[in-house]
């Protein structure tokens, strides 16, 4: 939390910088771009945006061949991840996002509407931005059954998620096209979404129908791999 | 032995390390996005942070190689295991820091190091016996500072027992702090990293000098020399700190 603070700071300093060298840099203007950092620090540990969510238990389930006590259960394996996971994000964004972000709004000028609607449908925002997250490490994690370790997708699933989804730099600062096609890209749904439909940059509908659409089609590959990992790999130990 | 059983794995490690400096290259390539949208950030441009960053990194990450273990000394703390360290003849902060020592941590200074040789290479500087000579000297004394935070941090774990997340912000934070101008940032931020904490000292002053610009808070002339100094105070405190840190331990008694 303290560390998240901090975090913030140094980035809203180098971002006041950014802009003021740019002023409208990727359509934000100041007030906006320090929103947006704030935000990024309390969706960071909710999203799990670098990692560090259910993914390292389930791998390491995988790894031990515990995972098939799980795939015993009355209960789908990845309905029972999915449960776990939207938990942990509710504690980390009442726990770890609430203080940081109300920090950032108390001492640096925000660019917050005030109107209650917006912030219903950030929220709305935010959960399925929770669910497309999961969908993701959900897939990291099963690449397991056939790794073993996962280490090397862990990392992959960081460096991704630090830059697709805007936490290094919000995704419409980048350089075209390349800006273009991250957007276009699930991790897009988990910060810059969100964080477009509160400072009302993005057609609300819109938005949710892009980041539903990729937690549909993920999850839907999600179940398709699961399905396949049950068949065909030998869950080790005894 | 932690060496050892990390070499055993020949091709292991150099994935690790290869993975290792693709994750921490990052922030830098974070900042040269940046670059691919502006000049220049806080007045500087894209070498000057180069080198700001590269010393940041590089002696960031000899700190870290050389005692950042120590900073898992609240999980000692916690089960009653730093009784092990205790009764054995040999220093208990020289033990910390060895314990499960990662070889792996190079992967940073390797990747601090690269940045750094091409910061001084397409600096436009008119380079000195002094200013040469300045940049070993920051790598010692930003490597010896960042090392005593790690102290201090792990002597605030004896009484915290849990401040692993606390002792990042000052580690972590400070080595991304200073990987940007400190025109970048506010009086009252740097002016508690020069007179507070003085990582300003890591490479902000004494870089200055190198570049010619404008010292942070309009500080005298012969601050750019002063990292020493900084140095030396630092690490005393931290030892004071470990002492106190040490002396107020009470085992678990499990």
């Amino acid at each position: 939390m303290f560390t998240n603070t901090v975090f913030g700071l140094i980035l809203v300093y180098t971002y006041l910088a950014l802009w003021d060298e740019r002023p409208h840099l990727g359509g934000y203007d100041q007030a906006q771009a320090v929103t947006y950092v704030w935000l990024g620090q309390a969706l960071f540990a909710t999203l799990a945006i670098q990692g560090g969510g259910f993914e390292t238990d389930l791998i390491e389930r995988i790894r031990t061949g515990e995972v098939a006590v799980d795939l015993y259960r009355p209960a789908d394996l990845q309905a029972w991840w999915l449960a776990t996971d939207l938990g942990r994000a509710l504690f980390q964004l009442l726990g770890r996002g609430v203080i940081p972000f109300v920090f950032g709004a108390l001492f640096f000028p925000t660019a917050l509407p005030d109107e209650a609607g917006v912030w219903l449908a950030f929220l709305v925002a935010v959960a399925l931005a929770m669910v497309v997250s999961y969908a993701i490490r959900f897939l990291v994690a099963l690449s397991g059954f056939w790794l073993l370790d996962g280490t090397g997708a862990l990392q992959m699933l960081m460096i991704m998620g630090l830059f697709c989804s805007g936490m290094a730099l919000p995704l419409n600062a980048f350089p075209q096209p390349l800006g273009d096609i991250v957007m276009l890209l699930p991790w897009s749904a988990l910060l810059q979404t969100p964080a477009d439909v509160l400072m009302g940059r993005v057609g609300v509908w819109s938005a949710f129908a892009f980041q539903a659409g990729w937690a549909v089609v993920l999850l839907a590959v999600g179940r398709w791999v699961q399905g396949a990992a049950t068949r065909r790999v030998v869950v080790q130990g005894g | 032995m932690w060496v050892r059983s990390t070499l055993t794995y020949r091709v292991s490690f150099a994935v690790t390390v290869l993975t290792g400096l693709l994750v921490t290259g990052l922030d830098f390539v974070a900042i040269l996005l940046m670059f691919s949208r502006v000049e220049v950030l806080g007045g500087y441009a894209l070498p000057e942070i180069a080198l700001l960053y590269g010393l940041s990194a590089t002696s960031f990450g000899v700190a870290d190689l050389a005692i950042g273990s120590a900073g898992r000394l609240g999980t000692r703390v916690r089960d009653g295991t730093l009784d092990m360290l205790l009764v054995r003849p040999a220093p208990v902060l020289a033990q910390a820091a060895a314990d499960r020592f990662a070889l792996r941590r190079v992967a940073r200074i390797m990747q601090g190091g690269l940045v750094l040789g091409w910061a001084l290479v397409s600096l436009d500087v008119a380079w000195t016996p002094v200013k040469v000579l300045l940049v070993p000297v920051m790598l010692v004394c930003g490597g010896v500072i960042f090392s005593a935070v790690f102290v201090a941090g792990a002597a605030f774990q004896f009484v915290a027992q849990d401040a692993a997340e606390v002792q990042h912000a000052f580690t972590y934070g400070g080595q991304t702090l200073l990987q940007y101008p400190p025109t970048v940032f506010g009086k009252e931020l740097v002016r508690s990293v020069t007179f507070v904490l003085p990582l300003a000292f890591v490479n902000w002053v004494p870089a200055a000098y190198v570049l010619g610009r404008p010292y942070p808070l309009g500080l005298p002339g012969w601050a750019a020399f002063a990292s020493p100094v900084a140095a030396l105070a630092c690490a005393a405190a931290a030892g004071l700190a470990w002492r106190v840190g040490l002396r107020s331990y009470r085992s678990t008694g499990s």
